[in-house]
């Protein structure tokens, strides 16, 4: 192929193309994933699960989360608009009194807070809160 | 390696028999999250704690995997059972392999 000015265009957009779309597909993979890795690719409902976190947050750095449900085994905590997206598994054992357990995390920006329960009979649930961000907490 | 890392714990010094008590903890910790970059522009390397665990006289209370989106000096809320007097056992591990240890006495009353 000859290099003409339009040829290098062409070039230049799908090499961007490819360029951009692995890392996207790897971040979006990377939830999916996550989520597949926890519940197994079983079925995820909604019911026993409650996730308390701030409709707008300033500070992006430390925003309040608190996970709540009345027979969950275990909980798992994601920020899908995060360069990461897991944030947190919670584990009870024997002596928790309660399945709840309160934290402070980082959110990059505006976006969904996911959590995911396993629930002692074995099903899953989530619930999921969108938080509004004023000031990142990813030092961009 | 991170530095100045101190834990602090808050646990009441009493409590009935089979009754919950809130446990606060916290630890002082950068928690570099990978993410950042540094006058220069390199990557400062992750370096977090990745769990904790609380347990009661050997029986767990709670086990939490940390990731990169928890925030600096981590803070957990959570209620555990006191079936008889003892002691909570709190551990973090750092990703350097470090391992925070520190524990707090219950007596029944």
């Amino acid at each position: 192929m000859e290099l003409t000015r339009r040829n290098a265009i062409i070039l230049g957009a799908s090499a961007l193309f490819v360029a951009g779309l692995p890392k996207q597909s790897a971040a979006a993979a990377t939830s999916d994933e996550l989520i597949a890795a926890f519940t197994g690719g079983a079925e995820i409902g909604t019911g026993d699960i409650k996730l308390t976190a701030p409709e707008i947050a300033e500070n992006g750095n430390t925003v309040p989360i608190e996970v709540s449900s009345d027979t969950a085994a275990e909980i798992l905590v994601l920020a899908m608009g995060n360069p990461t997206p897991s944030v947190a598994t919670f584990k009870f054992g024997k002596l928790a009194a309660s399945r709840a357990a309160s934290t402070r995390i980082r959110l990059a920006g505006t976006q969904d807070v996911v959590a995911i329960a396993k629930l002692d009979d074995g099903s899953f649930v989530q619930a999921s809160s969108t938080v509004k961000v004023t000031i990142g907490g990813c030092g961009g | 390696m991170a530095s100045g890392v101190k834990p602090r714990v808050k646990v009441p010094k009493t409590a009935a028999a089979g009754e919950a008590v809130t446990i606060k903890t916290l630890i002082s910790h950068n928690m570099e999250s990978g993410q950042r970059k540094d006058k220069e522009g390199n990557v400062i390397p992750r370096s977090i704690i990745n769990r904790f665990t609380c347990d009661f006289n050997g029986e767990n209370v709670i086990d939490i995997t940390l990731e990169p989106a928890i925030s600096t000096n981590p803070y957990f809320e959570f209620q555990a059972l006191v079936p008889e007097a003892g002691e909570f056992k709190f551990t973090w591990y750092d990703d350097d392999g470090s391992v925070y240890e520190d524990s707090k006495k219950i007596a029944l009353g």
